[in-house]
């Protein structure tokens, strides 16, 4: 897909941060060849090959590129969504070079000739690296686990139920035992569909006032506790897929200490917005699960501060208008994010509750660890994957200029701080804003 | 006609409930008493009768082809009175349980009853009612004394031993009395066995049985003298034990790459009947290595060999 001739860059005078090892200098970045060679202060231009690429990146942040670990992408089966090609051009522009991908498509990913679809798509209409999960369940029915063996042979991941749990608990006993073997990660959605019921937003006072059915913090502690007991009994490695409240950081703080190979994500809504934003029965906030209290935010905020939430996602969902465009009990939830992910985490950055470095880390090198993926960081040798961040630079995001085909953003208009200008995959630029 | 008799092996106790409580001793003496059948079953007179009078009832509350024709074989060349009863027959399915029939029947005065039933413990159970000898034919997940001792048989005359023998067994473990059986008694003959299988088929607590436990094929059939192959029912694919049939051959089956991580005189068993293609693959089943059909052959003479052991101490013997 890149028709670039592939030279040499040394991205010169920025701040690099590579959170892989805590190295915050101010430097020289030289990638050739699709790799890092060289991370110094003054490579200078007798250190670079002929034909490098100079990009002066004075005032500017250089750091891996980020990977997204949960994104909806339409294929196979809701291409008038978004596309693995649509989805690519928006990661790039927000700085992520590696989008990993949900099995909720259809028809859903749990066959390795469908894991092979997706990443033939990917080498061939996308911009980004593209990493697919398999379902957990056949068909994401719950009711019988999917061949986990083949699929991760056949490349998937990492392992899902969606946005959706397993319920049967004998069930997820026995995948978490049976993926163990495959030293497989099983990444679970935790929510209790039976206590979620009709709910559509946080359940509180603020529901209460718009005449919503609401969702206690309840149904997803209550999951996660099950998960954690299961994880305990059978030692298995274990991912929460989005946390957002400060009764589930509890028990996946009790669990750490226990020693459990527990991590969690949560998703850069729940960190920057809240229950309030939904105002006026704002569609473009309805998620789920829903955004919280204003507590539960700062709490999944110090949380992430003090790493005991490993990851930041967008959780990418794009919806379409008409779904969007319905009374909000009936409206579609979800909000695209793979464009606005960096941007809106800055926000946190801007306001000092989260250091950069936590930030960053949590979106490339957690990740990477995490799912043992090459990137993340900028240790020699390792891929090419970079972006270049300008921190200050004031924008407005106007969501016809956003390059997912769904433009369900909840920072419609919102006033915006930092924003990527550069993002270079495999040592080929793929996005630049100028 | 008779054929002169060697051993004089008589097994000290009213039942053969399960291997454990066996001492070797008492397994090699009913191992070789079995060879001698071994020959007699050769002959064109196969008749024996040493269980003349004797009458022995086959009770089956689960199907089984291979197992009760090989107990009524066994009966009859010794020269019982043999009658069968299974899970076809009326009354079983009338609903009696399984107290009643055991008192029933042994109101009948047999002097031995084969008992296969689904629920572990079950045989015990019948046992306790009756005044004649049982014989366990396999009782749920328990035990299948009788399959693990023509097991140990085939191994013996196939390889002159079974002390320190590297044997893989690999499977079902999970639900396998033949796999629990056979655990048993080749520890209890010195063998070093080791069970392959994926951890959701592997009972929680399973090193503590004095085997070795693996999860890959490779590792478990390395320098593996035995490979004895379980089968795998389909209702685990329902039960989310394995996701498929594929991935379970893929991975667990035995074709001729995984056997080439055994020994290159290793050889093959399954207790039957095989799933081909999803546990073992036709080519490996029937191939040069196969013991498979013989273990059939040397039922009927272990069969009959623990049938005249318990028989020499039943009453008026």
């Amino acid at each position: 897909m890149m028709v670039t001739e592939r030279r040499p860059i040394l991205l010169a005078n920025g701040r690099i941060l590579d959170p892989s090892r805590d190295l915050d200098i101010h430097g020289d970045l030289l990638l050739a060849d699709g790799v890092v060679r060289e991370a110094k202060r003054g490579i200078g231009a007798a250190g670079v090959p002929e034909g490098t690429e100079v990009i002066d990146c004075k005032g500017k942040v250089v750091t891996p590129g980020l990977i997204d670990m949960r994104a909806f992408v339409g294929e196979p089966g809701a291409e008038y969504r978004e596309t693995i090609a649509s989805a690519s051009q928006a990661a790039a522009a927000g700085g992520v070079t590696t989008i990993v991908c949900q099995p909720d498509t259809s028809p859903v990913i749990d066959d390795p000739a469908i894991v092979d679809f997706v990443l033939r798509r990917a080498r061939d209409t996308s911009i980004v690296h593209v990493q697919p999960m398999a379902a957990l369940t056949k068909g994401l029915r719950g009711d019988e686990m999917a061949e986990i063996g083949l699929l991760k042979a056949a490349g998937a991941i990492a392992f899902t139920q969606g946005a959706k749990s397993v319920t049967n608990a004998q069930v997820m006993r026995r995948a978490l035992t049976y993926a163990r073997d495959f030293d497989a990660l099983i990444v679970h959605h935790t929510e209790d569909p039976d206590i979620v019921g009709e709910g559509v937003m946080n359940e509180g006072e603020f529901a209460a006032r718009l005449g919503l059915v609401g969702v206690p913090t309840a149904a997803e502690t209550i999951m996660l506790e099950r998960d954690m007991r299961l994880v305990a009994l059978t030692e298995s490695r274990y991912h929460a897929a989005s946390l957002t409240c400060a009764e589930s950081l509890e028990v996946l703080r009790r669990a750490k200490e226990q020693g459990l190979q527990v991590t969690a994500s949560a998703s850069i809504n729940h960190l920057t917005l809240n229950e309030i934003d939904v105002g006026p029965y704002r569609t473009f906030l309805k998620l789920s699960p829903p955004l919280r209290a204003e507590d539960d935010r700062t709490a999944l905020v110090a949380a992430l501060a003090s790493g005991l939430i490993d990851v930041v996602m967008s959780d990418h969902n794009p919806q379409d208008v008409e779904g969007k465009r319905l009374p909000f009990a009936e409206a579609s939830a979800g909000a695209i994010g793979l464009e606005t992910m960096l941007t809106a985490g800055l926000r946190l950055v801007h306001s000092a509750e989260l250091p950069l470095m936590t930030l960053i880390k949590a979106m490339s090198s957690r990740p990477a660890e995490i799912l043992g993926l090459a990137g993340g960081t900028l240790r020699q040798g390792s891929p090419a994957d970079v972006i270049v961040v300008d921190l200050d630079s004031p924008w407005v995001l106007d969501p016809a200029e956003l390059k997912s085909k769904c433009k369900n953003t909840p920072f419609d208009e919102a006033r915006l701080q930092g924003r990527v200008v550069r993002t270079i995959v495999a040592g080929r630029t793929v996005y630049e804003y100028v | 006609m008779n054929i002169a008799q060697k051993s004089t092996f008589v097994l000290n106790q009213r039942h053969l409930l399960g291997i454990e409580g066996l001492s070797p001793a008492e397994i090699l003496g009913l191992l070789d008493l079995a060879e001698e059948f071994v020959a007699l079953n050769r002959q064109i007179e196969k008749k024996q009768s040493s269980l003349r009078g004797r009458t022995l009832i086959n009770l089956f509350f689960e199907v089984s082809t291979r197992t009760q024709a090989s107990f009524e074989l066994a009966g009859k060349r010794l020269g019982a009175d043999v009658m069968n009863m299974s899970v076809g027959s009326s009354s079983m399915r009338k609903g009696e349980t399984l107290i009643d029939t055991a008192i029933t029947l042994n109101a009948m005065h047999p002097d031995i009853i084969v008992v296969r039933h689904h629920a572990s413990g079950a045989v015990e159970l019948l046992a306790r009612k009756v005044d004649c000898s049982v014989i366990n034919a396999g009782d749920g997940s328990h035990e299948h004394p009788t399959q693990a001792l023509l097991d140990a048989l085939t191994i013996r005359r196939n390889k002159g031993r079974i002390e320190r023998l590297t044997v893989a067994i690999c499977g079902d473990i999970l639900h396998s009395r033949v796999a629990r059986s056979n655990i048993i008694l080749l520890n209890a003959l010195g063998a070093r066995v080791r069970v392959v299988a994926p951890s959701t088929l592997l009972p929680v607590g399973i090193e503590r049985f004095g085997v070795e436990v693996t999860r890959d094929m490779r590792e478990g059939l390395r320098d593996a003298d035995i490979v004895m192959m379980l089968r795998l029912q389909r209702e685990r694919m329902n039960g989310s034990f394995v996701p498929s049939t594929q991935e379970y051959f893929h991975y667990f089956g035995l074709d001729q790459r995984k056997l080439a991580y055994a020994k290159p005189d290793a050889l093959v068993m399954h207790p039957g009947p095989m799933n081909r293609g999803v546990e073992i693959d036709s080519a490996v089943a029937d191939g040069a290595q196969s013991l498979i059909r013989e273990q059939v052959e040397m039922g009927v003479a272990v069969r009959m060999a623990v049938l005249e052991a318990l028989s020499r101490t039943l009453p008026n013997a």
